[in-house]
């Protein structure tokens, strides 16, 4: 079974406190830590399952800046076997159809049988990579995948619908299945493993690589152009209490007593 | 004249409210723009549902088929595709739901036509579509043009746009099923449902919700404590789920279930709407967090800017005084 999981360079911003940059179309970058996107995390673990479950290899790729060699060491380290990055500077500004087409100009040249990304990336949240690249390649999708079972040509999957439920269905092999957070648990990297993927190579292609033009790729081959980023409007803001935690204990505590509830 | 699709997403015999969120949208944008407004209903023994529609739209196309009983991207995809080059509208609206975003993408990449996912508005400029999308979690919003197109598809947020009562008397316009080959590559088998928990957050007075914030799984018996001093109930947002720190009853919002307690303490959650939309009708709302910015803080009455792991203890202390107990 050879699997192909695209994977994404991301800032963590759930804890972060971010800004908007000069151009007023980004966020300002310095300052942030970049790791593997969240959904992508569980998607190369549920790939490296798979291989030791029935062998074979498992390449991760990523579209990205040099930077974004970290996130593939990571995976090299969890148990990817191979790692391709994809750069150039008229890849920036891509939207998830534009970024779904360079990956799909690198990935029908490979052989898989498999290929599994993130349900969607924590930055830009398209949801819309994993099921254009299906497409564009002519091959079946799942999208929000929380269990996967393999058998002879064909996996059932369960999808993850709104309210608790899912739904259980089959798909044919080859595919692209996008994978919703908690599906598995994420391994651990051993110092072993990151010593190993260290010199492991990483395979580096361009535009002119792939065989797509600049009108592809980047803001020109995109369906999406962002023209301005804000901080959104608050119609309502909490009453903020302040002191030392004892005084906003004792705030609450009145609080929750002036209506009953202690 | 021009038109706006709208799909009327369903599930389980149920017309989903998205599908009455985006109608209501949608009608204001027809009438701006001097378009018509067309639900679109692919079922299976669906009929009586398309009388509802046509209260909310000029027209209700109606496909039946035994082949779209049960949600199926690749038959609704060929379904939607014949649809809308026949009719050729200038909208198609999907919603940003586990079945919309199954399908809406490669719809669009089949018709060679631009999409704008997980919209929270649309308008038009001269025929070109704006949307306004977020990003980083709901940190930052974006007002972004769409490709220039005489077809655009975008998928519409849940909960983003309020239905409103019923006023047309649309046309239902009923026509054959263009699937005439099995579907071959993907087959639904059924519904599954979360093994039932032992406990039920819907029920509970006082929840004190927990997000990302609670950093490990260590902490969790301080937060267990601070809810046994309230008599209250662990709840939590995505992550804590993810990680297997609570069981998945236990989860508040989109994917989980939607709770309205006396009073919601939520802990280190930053307020994704994914989580918000399952509390927000909380009789009172109180967040601690560390981020001044976070999102939770516009839905909350009262909020708290600190290190969450200084003011569960203090907090606790607290409640055990009122009560007269020792903790």
């Amino acid at each position: 079974m050879d699997i192909i999981v695209c994977v994404k360079h991301v800032p963590e911003t759930a804890e972060a406190e971010i800004k908007i940059d000069a151009t007023g179309k980004a966020i300002e970058k310095t300052g942030l830590v970049f790791d593997i996107n969240e959904w992508d995390d569980y998607a190369l673990e549920e790939a490296v399952r798979i291989k030791e479950k029935f062998g074979g290899t498992v390449t991760a790729i990523t579209v990205g800046p040099e930077d974004a060699d970290s996130t593939l060491r990571k995976c090299l380290a969890r148990g990817a076997d191979k790692a391709i990055r994809l750069t150039d500077t008229r890849f920036e500004d891509s939207d998830g159809y534009a970024i779904a087409k360079i990956l799909q100009s690198t990935i029908k040249s490979l052989p898989f049988d498999l290929i599994l990304t993130g349900a969607l990336a924590g930055d830009d949240g398209y949801t819309m990579v994993g099921p254009i690249l299906a497409e564009l390649l002519g091959i079946s999708h799942a999208t929000m995948v929380k269990k996967i079972e393999l058998d002879d040509g064909v996996a059932k999957v369960n999808r993850e619908l709104e309210g608790g439920l899912e739904e259980m269905v089959e798909v044919k092999m080859p595919m692209v299945l996008t994978v919703q957070t908690g599906i598995n648990e994420p391994r651990y990297v051993s110092i072993m493993g990151i010593r190993k993927a260290m010199q492991k190579e990483i395979k580096v292609l361009g535009l002119a690589d792939i065989g797509l033009s600049e009108n592809d790729v980047g803001e020109a081959g995109s369906w999406i152009k962002i023209e301005k980023m804000f901080v959104p409007s608050v119609e309502k803001q909490a009453e903020f209490l302040k002191g030392t935690p004892e005084e906003v204990s004792a705030k609450i505590a009145e609080i929750l007593r002036a209506r009953g509830l202690i | 004249m021009k038109e706006i699709f709208v799909l009327a997403e369903h599930r389980q015999g149920q017309i989903r409210d998205i599908a009455f969120e985006m109608l209501t949208k949608g009608k204001e944008l027809a009438e701006k723009t001097n378009m018509d407004l067309t639900a679109v209903l692919l079922g299976k023994d669906v009929k009586k549902h398309a009388k509802t529609l046509s209260e909310y739209a000029k027209k209700v196309l109606l496909i039946e088929d035994a082949k779209l009983e049960n949600f199926n991207s690749e038959a609704y995809q060929k379904v939607l595709s014949n649809l809308i080059k026949e009719h050729k509208p200038l909208l198609t609206m999907i919603g940003h739901t586990s079945f919309g975003v199954d399908l809406a993408p490669s719809l669009a990449v089949d018709l060679n036509l631009p999409l704008a996912t997980d919209c929270i508005d649309l308008e038009f400029e001269n025929e070109a579509l704006i949307v306004t999308r977020q990003m980083y979690g709901g940190k930052v919003n974006v007002r972004a043009k769409v490709r220039k197109s005489k077809s655009y598809i975008v998928t519409v947020r849940q909960a983003t746009f309020a239905a409103q009562k019923p006023t047309m008397n649309g046309e239902i316009i009923e026509t054959p099923s263009p699937l005439s080959e099995e579907i071959t590559e993907k087959r639904f088998i059924e519904y599954v449902l979360p093994p039932p928990g032992g406990v039920d957050i819907t029920a509970a007075d006082v929840l004190i919700g927990i997000g990302r914030g609670i950093k490990d799984e260590n902490n969790m018996p301080m937060v267990e404590e601070l809810a046994k001093a309230f008599g209250g109930v662990l709840a939590c947002s995505r992550p804590i789920v993810d990680k297997g720190w609570l069981p998945s009853d236990r989860q508040v919002g989109t994917s989980g279930k939607t709770v309205k307690p006396k009073v919601y303490i939520a802990l280190g959650i930053s307020g994704a709407f994914q989580h918000v939309l399952g509390m927000k009708n909380s009789d009172l709302i109180i967040a601690v967090n560390k981020d001044p910015n976070a999102p939770i803080f516009s839905f909350a009455d009262y909020g708290i800017v600190d290190d969450l792991f200084k003011v569960v203890p203090a907090l606790k202390g607290k409640i055990y005084e009122l009560k007269g107990q020792k903790a």
